[in-house]
């Protein structure tokens, strides 16, 4: 872990990733900030939950105990905008599928194959049970590349910051709620008893003053990392290098291939099993990536309809007879 | 084999526990696995309903929670819109149908059902909304890539268009009659008497109603992309068919108002329309299904998706036959009042037809929505489908690697 | 008309269709710049804009992160931590990023509230009114209780009044308590130090000097092996975890031994599940390990500790008593431990003499109570300064080969039966550490309360040192013991006391008649060698800062006003004093016994036999309003008409509306700012007691009473500042640090005088304040300056951050090993050098050899890095100091489902225990009704929550992330009881029952032990009925029983039954609990044999 200063929001050094949608000015020297969460340093303390409601000031949402293991947030949503996923495992799951794909990490690391637990084997237990992970995740939005709920969006409500984040502005959002299903990770949501649609925003006022969002800087032991993500995705392969050399194989990192269903997640993560195992999509698409084929199937609808309309008629020829003599509704 | 037995079991009560029974079963009993909820061949063992393809990859969850979120929509709301934005575009066609055939009873009722149907889908709309007071905001920008902005605009112009015919209309039923000319395309001249504006009515009427009627097509099969243009896998995976059945779905609610509102001796190209609309939705619905694949097709085929989707062909199918039989009957007997109650039923039955598919495709949609397998396992598959393709193009080629395509 | 116009094109711009035809911003597509709205671009962070930020430290656990504090309009906005610090670098764990809800958030009360005796509710009263009634209480009390002369001896004090709770306080304002009680005669003050770490003090202290962690968080990242044990690092202390992850990603080898798998197992490499109780047997083993393979550290051994010191002949071990070492009085409960001295070693030990009559209920043993917490900063008096040596190791008698004989039975077998860790997870742990361990190589061990809540706590930690000491892991980077301390100040409630038994600095307080005169009291703690030496210079420059110029050479500078101790009035004594009558009067500041304290029934019915009591607090805790619906009142064992307890509840300030400093765990005394005002009614525990002071002096000014002189010669000027009066809490760190003659600050407690002509208020924390300074305040950011930051805030002592560093440096000065220099002589200027302040003369050379003569620091020899202690040594063998033994002995915990597999005696023979109304034990072993109560139960800590739950249960957003009471067990367990997931389950004592959800999770694994198979049950212990998330408390179930030197309680290891569904309600409750203690055949003589 590197001694975190807070990070330079505005870098000057060149070569950073673009912007994506071309939507901030061109040639703006802001490179495009992300968040890296490195879940095998995860210590699960929530504080980025606490954080992140205390600076946006978002409301309390808890229920009960929910009986899942240490997680009583459940997961993103409204009024959740960071998630600590907690998962036990009584034993590393090692299956040849596990080797990561495509979606889930660069293919060179994520290709190394192996049948060794991750962590030592612990001590087995009397009824011969082996080793336990707790594996823990903080979860947020992924401030897509191509991002369907900024697609999708009928008002302007959502938008692509300079920053390359992807910003709701409550003040516009009507709460039509399209974004919601819109999202292939299920972040976005409508706030009950408000109606519009809330999600992270990566502290936009925040990295407007030249500081880091409150999440990653309370996260305790550097789990949540923020910076250029061109950077940030440096570091990260050289952390996956570096825990497979360890032994920990089954390390691998996801959202963070400009290649994959979304263009690449803005805020990208490092995990220690398949992404389903934490409530993340395998293979995330951003659904605006078929739009086009879809607006051309409902224009030859539109025509097949009009088509079968007019033939109705052209098969129907004239309104009866007898019934000709009074046209144009004149009564007489 | 066991093992996925075994797996199949725990999904079960993970599926339980899910649903919000204080999660037994998630960490209780076999606490193994704790977490990562997985379930395998036999998911519907007990539940019902056919089995899956045994050999799928094992299925794989966080407590059973779905990824995806579903829309938070009111069915009623939003299956409404649907059902009234259909309603409204495929009336417009046959008004305009009407208009150029002249059909005047029927254009006129098309007229009036399509402006209620668009005011009230308009009305759902801003009702949907968590914040109606804030609607005109879906003027605020313009984007192509959000099929609710496109609608907004196009439900702009479709109403203005609708309502200008309407007036149009109205406002030339009160004037005195031409004199009697044969039926030509161009609408005929008022009599020299009346004010140019008035002059100018039946072309109004006319040129609004064809508009009309050409945005009403759209907006009969905009929504079925407002609809796949979304995660929800039940919608997004149905992107290709689901505009067909929607026109189709529309065409049979138009064509079921126009056997309700016009006199029977308009209502031929009505009775057509049913019976070719209905089919066409049958067969649309069909392949929908087919490449939804057997697992995600179920939620159009089980719970209240599934109900609502035989419900809506059946009704479809007793309207449209209603229809065609009215059709044969021997032009006195249509003005019987039998064949009047006939046409009235069976308008009223493709109507709530055209409802419940829609009302169906909303409920599959939620369904997909709400149970990660839906989400995970097509998924799942893509990937293993990209992993093989990449390993034969390594294969084939040295230079290929293991790093496949990315997109499914 | 052109005005209209612009209107429109504006108009017209600002419609993002506009934009996006125009292209303006680049954006065609409108999701960029064209849909930016105004409030958008005008967006601003409240951090920019905020009036001022203040510098401050969380006042959660000691941890001590910085904190920023941004101010508004008066009023706090944000708070966020601050990246200059060296200990957090800017990161906060869930409470601290909570504090702007602690502080800010509507859970606050800000109305002084009080009940009259019989009262069914609270009536507001105004502050001054309140105010003056607590003085006229105090002062009648105090009055009705005097006690002149105890047995004839004098004792100027009363047992009428007590004060619990300081450690979420700054030091500035335990100071005040602790002189303001003192002065009055009150000795019944006590903080949560005494339940939570005063077994620290006695192990550390009497190990190594002095009571606090020998090293700092920050230097964990250069440790080659952490063992994490009794602590749940990752969950209790999140921030001050990254130096264990730092030391990770260095390849450090992380083990973790706790009897649950918890979020610090998760992240360590190896997890060593263990049964609750046991942690001695496993050390032991380790110990014997190193001792019978040689792997101890040799040179380090024979040169630093007392390991070739010869032991008197007398001396007998367990191993020839069958568990018990001579000396011991069985009647009595006690241990003379005479004959555990060295041979020829001086006079006899300061304590076990003159016996007096014991407190109703209490053993014996804790007559000479609290001595050994007195060496949490400096060895033992009475110990010779050079004793017998046999530098071969080989005599029979020399402190190695006792050891050896003595951990000979601790074998991996025993470990396996004891603990139930098979022996190859065991050996992997001893090659751990011995592999890490050694001139190249250190290994650190971090601990918490799961060490010190026991009736053996003190011997936990000692067997930690053993270890530590026999690898040479002490005084060195990356080497130490860090006792991870709970709360902000709690290392400074323990440093400036607000502790019955101690005055500022360890200091200890006066005994009746073995301490009549100072002379014979010095004579206890003087020590011929090292910095104890100058015994009297500390205690008459703290009499000077306490009387002033009433203070003279003539009257022992007012000696005789100190009250005295007649044996142990820790807080638990004191409960019982409360149930007896004999304490009539209560403050609690900031502590919450009605849930935190152990035996929480017995908590509440003291308070209901009170007089008046008196509670400062944020919100309306348990400890306030028990008398309305407590538990008691639901069962119906207590009628809220019937309760004559007067009730007085002040609203506390918060730590951003005080200045003052905290002590964290580092012993780093770091300096708060007050940012703002607080509100309404709420006043600082510094203005609290300067002006309760104030009232009470005013009213006394005239007496004539002799017992009113030491109130009257209590100096109490202190200067106030703003509309509220606020004492300036600087001013009170200047006296804490101390003056010379010309009323100049001091700068370094080697300038203290005995003669009068230096004033002190606490000599340890003297140089806090050097230059006239506060040093406490210093932030000069880590990025600025080493590792060790050394200019970030203050340490004590002298601002070292490595105690007994000179053990860093081999005998003859130079480092032991290139990797780990640390601290060195500098033979050319004659002095130690290095990255931190030498704890050693700074010019004494290695190999110096002082006279004969020679006393006090000049007796040091050039080897001895252990300047505190008598003997200049590390004690693997503590010839005095504690009451229950030389060496540690595993001894089964009061209630506990085994026997003890190592002696005949299956728990300690001298513990503390209790056998009252209320507070029955379990029949332990193979005892019949044993198995009544089957299961261990431990006790422990979430992150997400704080203690008693006061600071934490009333936030919204710390609440929603554990909103309910649970506890955690293994599937077979839920097996065995039918208990669900998420379901309801109830855990019965024989003092209490509780309900709470279910957590069926394969972290808590089934041990198989000694052929059984044994279930732990995990119960955090932060609920209670009061607050935003309710539940409750675990301590319901807990019974009093201490560890006989420092009086903690036994709460991390427990015996109870637990079965499916929420407990009974009313009435039924009591009779459930009842009924298995029928069914268990539970006497008042259960669980008490010797």
């Amino acid at each position: 872990m590197t001694d975190r200063q807070e990070a330079p929001v505005r870098d000057e050094s060149a070569q950073h990733e673009a912007v994506p949608d071309g939507s901030a000015p061109g040639g703006s020297a802001q490179p495009r900030m992300g968040f890296f969460t490195d879940t095998s340093v995860c210590i699960g303390c929530k504080a980025c939950e606490v954080a992140c409601k205390e600076w946006n000031a978002i409301p309390e949402d808890g229920g009960p105990l929910t009986g899942m293991s240490y997680d009583n947030t459940g997961g993103l949503g409204g009024s959740t905008w960071r998630h600590v996923a907690f998962i036990e495992q009584s034993r590393p799951v090692r299956a040849p599928e596990d080797v990561p794909t495509a979606a889930q990490g660069a293919p060179s690391r994520a290709a190394a194959p192996s049948a060794e637990p991750s962590a030592q084997p612990g001590p087995p237990s009397p009824d011969g049970r082996t080793e336990l992970r707790w594996l823990m995740s903080s979860d947020v939005c992924k401030h897509c590349t191509h991002a369907a709920c900024l697609d999708v969006c009928p008002t302007g409500a959502i938008f692509r910051s300079e920053f390359g984040t992807v910003v709701v502005q409550e003040d516009v959002c009507n709460g039509c709620g399209y974004c919601v299903p819109a999202c292939p990770y299920g972040v976005i949501e409508q706030r009950k008893d408000d109606g519009r649609a809330f999600k992270c925003t990566m502290c936009y006022d925040r990295l407007g003053a030249g500081m880091e969002p409150a999440c990653a800087k309370a996260c305790p032991t550097d789990s949540i990392q923020f910076g250029p993500l061109d950077e940030l995705r440096e570091r990260a392969a050289l952390r996956v290098d570096q825990l497979h050399e360890r032994g920990e194989t089954e390390a691998r990192l996801y959202g963070a291939d400009p290649e994959d269903g979304v263009g690449g997640d803005g805020a990208f993560f490092l995990l220690m099993d398949e992404p389903e195992v934490y409530g993340l999509p395998p293979d995330p698409v951003v659904t605006t990536r078929d739009l086009p084929a879809m607006w051309k199937q409902a224009g030859y609808a539109a025509l097949a309809l009009a088509g079968a309309v007019a033939a109705a008629f052209a098969g129907a020829g004239r309104p009866d007879a007898g019934r000709c003599g009074r046209r144009w509704g004149s009564g007489s | 084999m066991s093992e996925e037995r075994v797996v199949g079991e725990r999904t079960d009560t993970e599926r339980a526990s899910a649903n919000g029974q204080a999660g037994d079963g998630r960490q209780g009993g076999d606490g193994r696995r704790n977490g990562s909820g997985r379930r395998g061949g036999g998911r519907r063992r007990g539940g019902g309903g056919e089995q899956l393809m045994v050999d799928r990859a094992e299925f794989r969850s966080y407590y059973g929670r779905p990824v995806i979120k579903a829309p938070s929509w009111s069915p009623l709301d939003i299956g409404g819109y649907f059902f009234l934005g259909g309603l409204a575009g495929a009336g417009s066609l046959l008004a305009a149908g009407a208009e150029l055939t002249g059909r005047r009873r029927m254009a006129r009722a098309m007229r009036i059902s399509s402006l209620a149907a668009v005011s009230a889908s308009a009305a759902a709309l801003v009702h949907d909304l968590g914040r109606p007071a804030r609607f005109a905001n879906m003027l605020r920008v313009a984007k192509p890539t959000s099929p609710m902005s496109m609608g907004s605009w196009l439900l702009t112009a479709y109403g203005s268009a609708t309502g200008a015919a309407l007036a149009a209309d109205l406002a030339g039923a009160a004037v005195p009659p031409p004199p009697r000319i044969r039926l030509r395309l161009a609408a005929p001249g008022p009599a020299p008497a009346v004010g140019p504006l008035l002059r100018a009515l039946p072309a109004v009427r006319r040129s609004a109603t064809l508009a009309s009627g050409a945005l009403g097509a759209g907006l009969a099969t905009y929504t079925a992309v407002l609809a796949a243009d979304t995660a929800v896998p039940a919608w997004h995976g149905a992107r290709r068919e689901l505009p067909f059945v929607f026109a189709a779905s529309a065409a049979s609610a138009a064509s079921g108002m126009a056997l309700l509102a016009s006199p029977p001796g308009e209502s031929g190209p009505a009775r057509r329309l049913a019976v070719a609309s209905t089919a066409a939705e049958a067969v649309g619905t069909r392949l929908m299904r087919r490449s939804l694949g057997p697992l995600v097709s179920e939620v159009y085929e089980q719970g209240r998706g599934g109900r609502l989707m035989r419900a809506a062909e059946i009704l479809s199918a007793t309207g449209a036959a209603g229809a065609a039989v009215g059709g044969l009957l021997p032009a006195a007997a249509r003005r019987g009042t039998a064949a009047r109650v006939l046409a009235g039923l069976s308008g009223a039955a493709l109507l709530a037809g055209s409802v419940c598919t829609r009302l169906g495709v909303f409920h599959a949609g939620i369904a997909s929505a709400e149970d990660p397998v839906y989400t995970v396992v097509p998924q799942r598959e893509r990937l293993a489908a990209a992993e093989s393709r990449a390993k034969e193009a390594a294969a084939k080629s040295e230079a290929g690697t293991a790093d496949g395509p990315r997109r499914g | 008309m052109p005005k209209p116009k612009r209107d429109l094109t504006r108009l017209l711009r600002s419609w993002p269709v506009y934009r996006q035809l125009t292209g303006e911003g680049g954006d065609r597509s409108g999701r960029g710049a064209a849909a930016a709205s105004g409030r958008t671009r005008e967006l601003t962070a409240r951090t920019e804009t905020a009036d001022r930020v203040v510098d401050s430290i969380c006042p959660y656990c000691a941890v001590g992160c910085g904190q920023k504090v941004y101010v508004k309009d008066e009023k706090v906005v944000q708070i966020e931590g601050d990246p200059a610090s060296p200990v957090s670098r800017g990161r906060l764990c869930p409470k601290g990023s909570a504090t702007l809800q602690l502080t800010t958030g509507s859970a606050r009360r800000h109305k002084v509230l009080h009940r009259r005796p019989g009262a069914a509710d609270w009536e507001e009263l105004d502050l001054e009114t309140a105010m003056d009634m607590v003085a006229e209480r105090v002062i009648r009390t105090r009055r009705e209780t005097w006690q002149a002369e105890h047995r004839g001896d004098p004792v100027n004090r009363t047992l009428g009044i007590a004060s619990l709770g300081g450690a979420t306080l700054d030091n500035e304002e335990n100071y005040l308590i602790k002189k303001l009680f003192t002065g009055l005669g009150v000795v019944q003050v006590e903080n949560q130090a005494r339940v939570c770490h005063s077994s620290t003090v006695a192990g550390l202290g009497t190990s190594f000097g002095r009571g606090g962690a020998t090293t700092f968080m920050q230097d964990l990242q250069h440790s080659d092996c952490i063992v994490i044990q009794g602590s749940n690092y990752a969950e209790a202390h999140p921030v001050g975890f990254q130096w264990v992850m730092e030391a990770k990603e260095r390849g450090a080898t992380i083990i973790h031994v706790d009897p649950r798998f918890t979020r610090t197992s998760a992240l360590a490499d190896l997890h060593v599940p263990i049964r609750a109780g046991s942690d001695i047997a496993f050390l032991g083993a380790i110990v014997n390990h190193v001792l019978s393979e040689g792997k101890d550290f040799r040179e380090y051994v024979l040169n630093y500790t007392n390991a070739s010191f010869i032991v008197r002949e007398d001396f007998r071990d367990t191993e020839d008593l069958d568990g018990v070492f001579s000396g011991l009085d069985e009647d009595e409960r006690n241990y003379d431990p005479t004959s555990w001295q060295y041979e020829g070693g001086g006079v006899e030990p300061a304590m076990g003499e003159r016996e007096e009559k014991p407190l109703p209920g209490a053993t014996p043993t804790v007559a000479r109570a609290g001595m050994s917490e007195s060496h949490g900063s400096g060895g033992p008096g009475g110990v010779a300064k050079t004793p017998e040596r046999d530098e071969t190791l080989t005599h029979p008698r020399c402190v190695y080969q006792i050891l050896k004989r003595h951990f000979a039975r601790y074998t991996p077998e025993m470990v396996e039966r004891v603990c139930g860790i098979p022996p190859e997870t065991f050996r992997r742990v001893c090659d751990a550490l011995t592999s890490n361990s050694g001139p190249e190589r250190t290994s650190a061990f971090c601990y918490a309360v799961g060490w010190t809540q026991h009736t053996v706590g003190a011997q936990y930690i000692r067997t930690a040192c053993i270890l530590q000491l026999l690898l040479g892991n002490i005084g060195r980077p990356g080497g130490g013991i860090q006792a991870l301390r709970g709360h902000a100040s709690i290392q400074g409630s323990s440093d400036i006391p607000t502790l019955f038994n101690l005055l500022p600095g360890y200091l200890p307080m006066p005994h009746a008649h073995r301490d009549d005169s100072m002379e014979e009291y010095l004579d206890t703690i003087r020590t011929g060698k090292g910095y104890w030496g100058e015994a009297g210079a500390y205690l008459v420059s703290l009499l000077k800062s306490y009387f002033g110029d009433a203070a003279t050479a003539e009257n022992e500078y007012c000696f005789g006003h100190l009250p005295r101790l007649t044996g142990s009035h820790s807080t638990y004594e004191t409960v019982l004093a409360q149930l007896d009558g004999v304490c009539k009067g209560y403050f609690l500041m900031g502590e919450n016994p009605a849930v935190g304290s152990a035996n929480a029934k017995l908590q509440r019915l003291g308070m209901a036999n009170l007089e008046w009591l008196v509670v400062r607090d944020f919100s309306l805790i348990e400890s306030a309003t028990w008398w309305k619906d407590g538990p008691e009142i639901e069962t119906g064992e207590l009628r809220t008409e019937d309760i004559p307890t007067e009730v007085f509840f002040f609203p506390a300030a918060a730590h951003t509306e005080k200045s003052g400093s905290f002590t964290n765990t580092n012993r780093w005394l770091q300096w708060h700012t007050a940012a703002v005002e607080p509100e309404g009614d709420a006043r600082s525990d510094l203005w609290f007691t300067y002006h309760l002071g104030r009232r009470i002096k005013e009213r006394l000014a005239s007496s004539t009473d002799p017992a009113d002189r030491a109130i009257q010669d209590l100096t109490w000027d202190y200067p106030v500042e703003g509309a509220l009066d606020e004492p300036v809490a600087e001013a009170v760190l200047a006296e804490i640090n101390g003056r010379d003659a010309q009323g100049r600050p001091l700068s370094a407690y080697t300038q203290l005088k005995d003669d009068g002509s230096t004033s002190c208020g606490c000599w340890i924390y003297c140089g806090v304040y050097a230059d006239g300074v506060n040093q406490a305040a210093r932030r000069k950011p880590h990025t600025e300056q080493d590792w060790t930051a050394s200019e970030w805030a203050w340490a004590w002592p002298a601002n070292r951050r490595i105690l007994y560093n000179r053990a860093s440096a081999a005998p003859d000065g130079r480092p032991w090993s290139e990797r780990k220099k640390y601290l060195w002589w500098d033979a050319d200027q004659g002095k130690w050098t290095g990255p931190d302040v030498p704890d050693f003369p700074p010019d004494l050379a290695p190999g110096t050899v002082p006279p004969e003569d020679a006393t006090g620091p000049d007796a040091l020899r050039g080897d001895d890095p252990f300047v505190m202690q008598a003997d200049g040594k590390g004690w693997l063998y503590a010839p005095a100091g504690l009451v229950d033994g030389p060496m540690p002995t595993h001894y089964e915990p009061q209630d506990s489902p085994f026997a003890n597999p190592l002696y005949p005696h299956g728990r300690s023979p001298v513990r503390q225990v209790f056998p009252r109304e209320g507070n029955r034990y379990h029949p332990s072993g193979d005892e019949p009704g044993a198995d009544v109560y089957p299961y261990i139960v431990t006790t422990y800590r979430l992150t997400e929550h704080f203690t008693a739950g006061g600071m934490t249960r009333w936030s919204p957003y710390l609440t929603e992330l554990q909103p309910e009471l649970f506890i955690e067990v293994s599937p077979e367990l839920a097996g065995e009881r039918g208990l669900e997931n998420g379901g309801w389950a109830t855990v019965v004592t024989a003092r209490g029952a509780i309900e709470a959800r279910v957590l069926v999770t394969e972290r808590m694994a089934p041990m198989r032990l000694d052929g059984r198979v044994i279930h732990q049950i995990g119960l955090p212990y932060h609920w209670g009925p009061n607050g935003h998330a309710t539940g409750d408390a675990a301590n319901e179930l807990s019974a009093i029983a201490l560890d006989p030197n420092v009086h903690i309680q036994e709460v991390k290891a427990l015996t109870a039954d637990v079965r499916p569904g929420r407990r009974p309600r009313g009435p039924e409750l009591p009779r459930l609990v009842e009924e298995y203690r029928r069914r268990a055949g539970i006497t008042e003589r259960t669980g008490m044999e010797v």
